[in-house]
């Protein structure tokens, strides 16, 4: 007789750990990808899956097989329109395969060329950040558990009512009950055996009123006594606050074309997936700055054309003020800097550099600060920065083509051995 | 409404439930056992979805198997494959087991369904319980329990001995699947527990020591100079079984590691039928559902929109591109073993005077029988050798393509020609004859007194020589499972090495 098994529900994901063992060997290539896609591809596909394409070296598995080129072979074929025996064909170029006279490869080895590996989110993520750690990210979290909730630990005998464990209360007296009902059923053994071998009417009496008291009490075990109650029992656990909220400022004055904001771009997008994998709840502020700075929503962050001259400092001064107003000490607070340094003036440059210092840095878990700029002259900006950066919560570094976007943000958050 | 009808309103409605399955396989399984007369194992219908379909790939159909990163391989290629558009799953996929496990697509109409089942559940199933390369081969009622054997082995291997060595003793392994099979000795039909029982016998051995090739060495001490004397040579018969070779006499490695290699064996054992008897299998389930379906309709179970959407699905599956098509890839199987099961009908039925000089045996029989006949006791080459008639040859207008080393044209060996028939036949025999695909490599010889080097010889058929690069690497793995140098002579027809390749 058949059976019909409906299958879909269950046996999921069969294959999940011959998966991760194949992505394992495959491990250092798909790696060795993760720059390309960051340079090339849009970089909010990457946050939400992407494809990474492997090619298949190394994963050939050798077995003893002729070799196409050689010997004399008979290839049979269907649909002979136009051919009789004994017939030359001349053979395609360049060896099997070509397409010739509809002479297609006929080889029945499977060629596997690149093929992609589409990952998961979370596969993605893993190799994307493997290594990497937010700065200080620990320093904060035990500093901040401020939070509480409540959680079972286990039952107590004493409390409301309204916590009442029936089940385990019902399983106490149940015990109780069986152990009272096992030490009186030996009292009466035991009393029966006396009463059995004794003969002096007296002594039979006083035995067969003491069966009497017994009997009684055995059958009177009461079925809830107060030692049996078992309560809920609920402790206060301290949560730590999985809470970040990332600045994102950005100069937009007129030196900033579309390449630099791209370039922007994509750091901060890269900034936020890492946070949102390390954090709960993840915030973002963005704020825009040319002469004056403004507090604006994503959509204008990036497509915004308003542009003027460049002053700083106030973008600065509104995150300090931010800050203040809106994030209290239990937030993780991190700011991402993108500019080309240019600066209205000096002073301008000196100001941020003090602002930082005295007001931001004190309050913040980590900066970056990213030029994006070629390397060989120093702006400003960068001078004064420099003076304060120690890569411990402020790090500088310049960025110009986008391929150095990977190495550069791996350089800053990869994890920091504790001996440093 | 009567019984019949009933059955049509569930046939011909294109959304199933469960109540069509069974309703379904009950109609086809009686019709498959008293209008066909087949004999099946008991079936096992599972629906899948496509994930899991690609899961069953990956596994080669069975419900469970080892570990290992190249079944994640395959599973990631079919996956990318099938996403991207670039390749369909098949509607249905099964397996040779008692009961036989069946998976059908969730995605499939009514009507694929019903093909499904009759195609599989009956077809594939009767094949796989008649055909005697599958009854001489291969234990159905042992192969799922052995797999669990097999996973929960590897797993352990893993636990105690890390995953990397186990995957290095398997990569190994499966290098060699192909020259891991027995053709001329029967295996044991074992269960888990027997299994379980053998490997403690096989510990108790290893505690002895016991070892062929080190028993030879102390009992016989060799004259200085005395010439490695034909009666000291080992083996005394060329081994064509590798594997077996390897996990009976490899001097040193450890017990755990010859499991390994006898489990791989025995998965190489289990899939041997399978690859000798695609065309017959497929040709077998094709022409019982085709004429399951037919009975069907016949019967008043399915109306006329059904048989359409059947059609269209049947000639699907039989659709054979034509040699200079862009969507041509080889023969179809589904179509060459189909073909011939209906022209051994034909014959039997309506034999032409063609009929009567080639199949002389067929000639008036009947039909039934004689698809039986040729279903239990044939395999790919020999069955296309004795049924491809002239009139199939003629109709898939087949021809040969002679393609010579060294040859800047190809030639025309034959075509659907009377002088053609003979020559198409034996050479497509030959195609799907084994040693046109693995080459004949046979363990010869292992020096025995000083270095344990292991000789291979790779007897050349049709000037056919291996790829070189894949041989080396093979060889290394021989190489890491014996644990000494192995070498390996290209010998041609005149016995000559034309080439050798060694690992060190």
């Amino acid at each position: 007789m058949s059976h019909i098994i409906d299958r879909r529900k269950n046996d999921k994901g069969k294959s999940t750990g011959n998966r991760q063992k194949f992505l394992k060997r495959v491990e250092s290539q798909i790696k060795k990808a993760i720059p390309d896609i960051i340079s090339q591809e849009s970089i909010k596909d990457s946050s939400t899956g992407g494809s990474v394409k492997v090619p298949v070296r190394g994963l050939d598995e050798p077995s003893f097989r002729h070799d196409p080129k050689t010997g004399k072979k008979y290839i049979i074929k269907p649909g002979n329109d136009r051919f009789n025996e004994g017939d030359r064909v001349p053979k395609p170029k360049g060896g099997a395969g070509g397409s010739g006279k509809g002479k297609g490869s006929n080889s029945p080895e499977v060629t596997e060329d690149e093929f992609t590996v589409v990952l998961s989110r979370e596969e993605f993520l893993k190799y994307f950040f493997d290594d990497l750690a937010l700065p200080n990210l620990v320093k904060k979290l035990m500093d901040s558990t401020e939070n509480f909730e409540s959680r079972r630990a286990g039952y107590t005998k004493d409390s409301v009512p309204s916590r009442l464990n029936i089940k385990t209360s019902y399983r106490q007296s149940l015990g109780r009950r069986l152990a009272l009902k096992g030490v009186f059923e030996k009292k009466l053994q035991k009393l029966e055996a006396q009463l059995a071998s004794t003969a002096d009417p007296e002594e039979r009496l006083l035995l067969e009123a003491e069966l009497e008291k017994v009997r009684k009490q055995a059958n009177t075990i009461p079925f809830f006594e107060d030692i049996d109650m078992r309560y809920n029992n609920f402790e206060r656990v301290p949560v730590p606050v999985t809470s970040a909220v990332m600045f994102c400022v950005m100069d937009v004055s007129a030196s900033m074309g579309y390449h630099e904001k791209d370039i922007a771009k994509r750091f901060f997008t890269l900034l936020y997936i890492f946070l949102t994998r390390q954090y709960k709840n993840v915030e973002l502020v963005f704020i825009r700055h040319h002469t004056e700075a403004k507090e604006v929503d994503e959509e204008e962050f990036f497509n915004s054309r308003e542009s003027g001259g460049t002053v700083v400092a106030p973008s600065l001064k509104l995150m300090d003020r931010i800050i203040r107003e809106r994030y209290d000490e239990s937030w993780n607070v991190y700011c991402c800097q993108a500019s080309d340094g240019d600066v209205w003036s000096k002073q301008d440059a000196l100001e941020c550099k003090k602002l930082l210092q005295e007001a931001v840095l004190p309050s913040i878990q980590f900066m970056a600060y990213i030029e994006i700029n070629s390397k060989d002259r120093e702006s400003d900006l960068w001078q004064a920065y420099k003076r304060i950066s120690n890569d411990e919560d402020f790090s500088i570094r310049h960025i110009y083509e986008a391929y150095e976007i990977w190495p550069v943000f791996q350089g800053l958050f990869r994890k920091r051995r504790e001996a440093a | 409404m009567t019984e019949k009808d009933q059955y049509r309103a569930m046939f011909c409605s294109p959304n199933w439930d469960y109540k069509t399955l069974e309703a379904a396989d009950e109609v086809i399984s009686r019709i498959g056992r008293d209008y066909l007369k087949l004999k099946t194992y008991p079936n096992q219908i599972e629906i899948v979805t496509s994930e899991q379909m690609i899961d069953a790939y990956a596994l080669t159909g069975l419900p469970t198997s080892y570990p290992h990163w190249k079944f994640g391989k395959d599973f990631v290629l079919n996956q990318s494959n099938y996403t991207k558009g670039r390749m369909g799953l098949s509607y249905e996929l099964v397996i040779n087991s008692n009961p036989c496990i069946s998976y059908n697509m969730e995605n499939n109409s009514t009507c694929m369904m019903l093909l499904v089942i009759a195609h599989a559940c009956q077809g594939h199933n009767a094949f796989f319980a008649n055909n005697y390369m599958f009854l001489d081969w291969t234990s159905a009622d042992s192969i799922v329990d052995y797999m669990v054997f097999a996973r929960d082995y590897i797993l352990r291997c893993e636990e105690e001995y890390g995953e990397e060595e186990v995957e290095r003793v398997l990569d190994a392994a499966h290098a060699l699947m192909n020259h891991g099979i027995d053709k001329y000795k029967k295996p044991s039909k074992v269960s888990a527990k027997e299994e379980n029982d053998r490997l403690r016998k096989l510990a108790h051995i290893k505690r002895e020591n016991y070892n062929e090739i080190w028993k030879t060495l102390p009992t016989q001490p060799e004259l200085p100079d005395a010439a490695p004397g034909e009666e000291h040579r080992f083996p005394k018969e060329p081994e064509e079984n590798i594997l077996y070779f390897i996990e009976k006499y490899a001097p040193t490695l450890p017990a755990w590691k010859r499991e390994i290699i006898r489990i791989v064996r025995k998965v190489a054992q289990y899939f041997y039928p399978q690859g000798a008897t695609k065309v017959m299998n497929e040709g077998f389930a094709t022409f019982t559902h085709y004429h399951i379906i037919n009975k069907l309709f016949d019967e008043g179970y399915v109306n006329d929109g059904f048989m359409l959407e059947f059609i269209k699905s049947h000639s699907g599956v039989l659709y054979q591109p034509e040699y200079n098509s862009k969507y041509y890839a080889g023969l179809n199987p589904y179509t060459l073993g189909f073909n011939i099961f209906m022209d051994i009908k034909r014959i039997c039925l309506e034999p032409t005077a063609e009929d009567k000089a080639w199949f002389p045996n067929l000639v008036g029989k009947d039909w039934l029988e004689q698809v039986h006949y040729v279903m239990e006791n044939f395999r790919d080459d020999s069955f296309i050798l004795q049924y491809l008639s002239p009139k199939v040859i003629r109709d898939m207008k087949l021809f040969t393509i002679i393609d010579k080393e060294n040859e800047t044209d190809y030639e025309i060996g034959a075509i659907h020609n009377e002088r053609g028939y003979r020559k198409v036949r034996e050479q497509l025999s030959y195609q799907y004859d084994r040693s046109s695909r693995v080459p004949n490599i046979q363990v010869t010889k292992v020096d025995l007194h000083r270095t344990s080097k292991l000789y291979l010889t790779h007897y050349i058929q049709k000037d056919r020589r291996l790829e070189a690069e894949s041989a080396k690497a093979t060889l290394e793995q021989i190489r890491y499972l014996w644990g000494f140098p192995v070498e390996l002579q290209a010998k041609n027809k005149l016995g000559i090495n034309e080439s050798t390749f060694e690992a060190k």
